[in-house]
């Protein structure tokens, strides 16, 4: 099975660089044998997938399942908590078939609303307990590690904060920066309450309004970091990677710093993906997390600019990054994380 | 240009903005009652029901998203309203807006009025290029003209940011009015308070700033509109104002009782807006009296204070077109032509021009009854309709945007995510936009030459359609294009209301932008100003095509 996907990966890689290659505007869909190892039907049709995560991540991801299974891809992008709510809004009229998220809390948001669709069960086999939740009704499709991004001629390695909850301290009023506004932020904080309980978080976020310098988007964040304009920020992993595969231009003089330790700011945050119960498109929907989950998709994360950790499939991480194993993330169940209550802290606390 | 027109557009009809000064009214009021009253014409028939049911339709639609704040508060009850209201962080947003709208506006103002003095008052060389050059800035969108500005200087943040991105994209929105007002100024007035001893400076302060009050606070509002609305602009520079904080907490919360909450904040600061701008306005006549034409008013040397004039004129070139421009290729030269080889690019540009010409259509064409009502019978009724969707384009579009999914999630599903919501949505956002052109196009028509046609045995559609229409084609089409403009750079809405897959030219330069893909984003960027350049183009013709009439 793994191998005809391949084959089928290989023959559609070497179409697309014909095709590139001639700027031939005949493609001769070569999607080799049929793959499908999910359901008994065929998958075919389009599906449309509302996406949180990284639009350039997900359109590979697409891209690569429409040229194996025929099936058209159809994104709708837009932010973690904006599309859950937009989705528990819409209920059963939702056109969409698949919700891909970046963090768990959105996801969770969806399945509390009992929108969710079982996933396959040969989709569930294909990754690790850790990385799903106990419900089966989405399963984790990659992950990513909080990191505290920093300027060496600004701060120290002596320095450097040994917990996420150290920021709290005065001593750090106006040293670091993050994006409050964003679902990534927010699912660390989700994991600080989770962890630490809310009257921690909300004393931490209240500190943190005294502190915290407000940035918009992890990348400006590290971009501020590398200018100078601030010592550090708390930021995801990926951005720094990307960046240093990139011109490294947001990211050169950065450094970054893991907290480890089963810290809150060690926090691992799982992407989820899964299936609308009033999808239209049901088997097709099935196949895709399937595919994102698979061997192929899986690829796409190790190989690819995303920089994301894969969870699943066997696949291992990215060489450049630090393995998943050695981030010592704090042990949390991600449909616990409640991004409801979350949001309505940091309203509380100025940020929203 | 994101977001609504108000009533007193660029291009207004010119009858408000007409020569002669306040001091010269008192006089002239007099002989008023003689002069020809510009009374409409009237043709002997009610409006036709259909049209009325029309226009009427057309505005109690307007009244959706003022009627969603409303309803939305009530149902919010005032417990927790006032908890989502009295908090630190609204007082923040509160401080940062209208502080914004208090330094940005009188500088708009200032440098919209000098600007316009001028090219149009001095004899400074080359002052007729920089007519055309100074109006260029408003082909540029907001956000666009910040992408430029940070990337040149990348710390740029808070409200001093807003303030000089603001000012350099908006103080055209009263360059325009006033350039064309000033030309139209009869010098005898100037000449007469010469001759009894005012000097230049007071000239300037006496007697033609007071007769340039109408365009002033009519540019001076439309600022203030645009300041309330615009998200991208400020969202690049870290800078909060109350629609940067409702569009994060859309992003959070999607359409949650604390972004209603604010928006009804951003809705009453417009009203104060628009109150303070009509009350401003006063009861003066404007309108030039005495028969026959005005002559040209003669240009002024600068002499020792030319390179002084030109400093300015150049300066202020240089910072709202030169630094955005030069930003904008800059990125394109280092992008090469591989951010050029995306499909999505092509596809966006198509989706763009499709939403921009289809909404101009409709736009024209449900603006019209309300025009016809407003120039043929006019009355209290047609009067309220006109003023309803005044309002509805003042609001922000993101407040509109948010009602609109509501609505149409809860009540009208089959609406959802359709491309004809998002037309919708542009219509209730630009409708003024070319409701001003119509009803100006319209009122130039002389009726008679149509109840001549009709008297010599015209179906009355038909005498409508081949006199009054023809006349009034260029109207029409300065009004579609205006609409086309203000689509075209749209962003907050089209990304809250957009099928599924939609990718616009607003869109994919945000998306871009935010993962400061910067060089990605150029493409995008240098496609919108090069789809707003001829209309800009046309409305400064516009401007000046009025001014001799």
């Amino acid at each position: 099975m793994l191998l005809t996907r391949n084959w089928a990966m290989i023959a559609a890689l070497g179409t697309a660089t014909l095709l590139g290659a001639t700027a031939c505007a005949s493609p001769d869909a070569a999607s080799g044998p049929e793959s499908s190892d999910t359901a008994s039907a065929t998958p075919s049709g389009s599906i449309t997938v509302y996406n949180a995560q990284h639009e350039e991540l997900t359109q590979a991801w697409a891209d690569e399942f429409t040229q194996e299974t025929g099936v058209t891809v159809v994104l709708r992008n837009g932010d973690d908590s904006e599309l859950g709510n937009q989705l528990v809004q819409e209920g059963s009229a939702s056109k969409a078939d698949v919700f891909l998220t970046e963090n768990s809390p959105a996801i969770s948001l969806v399945d509390n609303a009992d929108l969710l669709a079982p996933v396959d069960a040969d989709t569930l086999a294909q990754v690790p307990e850790q990385f799903q939740p106990s419900t089966g009704t989405w399963t984790g499709i990659a992950a990513r590690s909080t990191v505290f991004a920093y300027n060496p001629s600004l701060l120290g390695d002596a320095e450097l904060p040994a917990s996420l909850l150290d920021l709290a301290d005065p001593a750090w009023k106006g040293r670091w920066a993050a994006s409050p506004s964003g679902a990534d932020f927010q699912a660390i904080v989700s994991a600080l309450l989770e962890l630490k309980g809310e009257k921690a978080t909300s004393a931490w976020l209240a500190a943190m309004k005294d502190n915290a310098v407000v940035y918009k988007g992890n990348s400006t964040v590290m971009k501020a970091v590398n200018a100078g304009e601030i010592p550090g920020g708390v930021i995801y992993h990926y951005y720094w990677f990307g960046d240093q595969a990139g011109t490294g231009e947001n990211s050169s003089t950065t450094k970054m710093h893991y907290f480890k330790n089963q810290d809150p700011g060690a926090f691992v945050s799982v992407s989820g993906g899964g299936v609308l119960k009033t999808s239209a498109n049901p088997v097709a929907a099935q196949a895709f997390l399937a595919f994102v989950t698979g061997k192929s998709g899986q690829e796409i994360l190790k190989t690819g600019t995303s920089f994301e950790y894969p969870v699943s499939a066997g696949v291992d991480a990215n060489p450049a990054l630090m393995p998943l194993s050695e981030l010592e993330a704090p042990a949390i169940d991600p449909s616990h994380l409640n991004s409801t209550k979350v949001t309505e802290l940091m309203t509380q606390a100025g940020f929203l | 240009m994101v977001i609504p027109a108000a009533p007193p557009t660029v291009n207004t009809a010119p009858d408000s903005q007409g020569p002669a000064s306040e001091s010269a009214v008192g006089t002239t009021e007099s002989r008023a009652g003689s002069a020809r009253t510009d009374a409409p014409a009237r043709v002997p028939k009610r409006p036709s029901p259909f049209i009325v049911a029309a226009a009427g339709t057309v505005s109690l639609l307007g009244l959706l998203p003022l009627g969603y704040v409303i309803v939305t508060g009530i149902l919010t009850g005032w417990p927790a309203l006032s908890a989502l209201i009295f908090r630190p962080r609204v007082g923040e947003l509160l401080v940062n807006t209208i502080g914004l709208v208090l330094i940005t506006v009188p500088l708009c103002v200032a440098i919209g009025v000098g600007a316009a003095w001028l090219v149009g008052r001095t004899s400074l060389p080359g002052a007729k290029v920089f007519a055309v050059l100074l109006a260029a800035p408003l082909a540029v969108p907001a956000f666009v003209n910040s992408y430029g500005w940070v990337s040149a200087v990348p710390s740029l943040h808070g409200l001093w940011s807003g303030v000089l991105i603001a000012t350099l994209s908006y103080f055209p929105l009263v360059y325009l009015p006033c350039a064309a007002a000033l030309r139209r100024l009869d010098p005898t007035v100037e000449e007469a308070a010469g001759s009894l001893g005012s000097g230049a400076w007071a000239v300037f302060f006496r007697v033609i700033l007071p007769q340039l009050r109408l365009p002033i606070l009519g540019g001076a509002l439309l600022v203030g509109l645009h300041l309330l609305s615009e998200y991208g602009a400020f969202a690049m520079i870290r800078f909060d104002t109350f629609t940067t904080a409702i569009v994060e907490q859309y992003r959070s919360t999607f359409n949650g009782p604390a972004a209603n909450a604010l928006a009804g904040v951003l809705v009453l600061l417009c009203l104060v807006l628009l109150i303070g701008e009509s009350g401003a306005r006063g009861r003066s006549r404007y309108a030039r009296i005495g028969s026959g034409v005005a002559r040209v008013t003669p240009r002024r040397s600068l002499g020792a204070f030319t390179p002084v004039g030109y400093l300015f004129l150049g300066g202020l070139f240089v910072l709202a077109i030169g630094v955005p421009f030069s930003s904008v290729i800059r990125w394109l030269v280092q992008g090469g032509t591989d951010v050029w080889a995306d499909a999505v690019v092509g596809q966006a540009l198509l989706q763009t021009v499709g939403y921009g010409l289809a909404g101009a259509a409709v736009t024209c064409l449900l603006a019209f009854p309300i025009a016809f009502l407003a120039v043929r019978y006019p009355s209290r009724l047609s009067r309220g309709l006109e003023s309803v969707n005044y309002l509805t384009s003042s609001l922000p579009g993101i407040v509109t945007a948010l009602a609109l999914v509501t609505v149409s999630i809860r009540f009208v599903q089959p609406l959802y995510q359709t491309t004809i919501l998002v037309i919708v949505t542009y219509l209730m956002m630009f409708l003024p936009r070319a409701l001003v052109n119509l009803r100006a196009g319209l009122a130039q028509v002389p009726v008679g030459l149509e109840e001549a046609a009709r008297s010599l045995g015209k179906h009355p559609v038909a005498a409508f359609l081949s006199v009054t229409a023809r006349f009034f084609v260029p109207s029409a089409l300065a009004a579609g294009a205006l609409v086309f403009l203000g689509i075209v750079t749209e962003l907050t809405a089209t990304l809250l209301l957009a099928p599924n897959g939609t990718r616009t030219l607003a869109i994919q330069f945000w998306s871009k932008v935010n993962d400061i893909n910067y060089v990605g984003a150029a493409p995008y960027a240098l496609l919108m100003i090069v789809l707003s350049l001829p209309v800009t183009y046309l409305l400064f013709a516009r401007s000046r095509l009025t001014s001799v009439s």
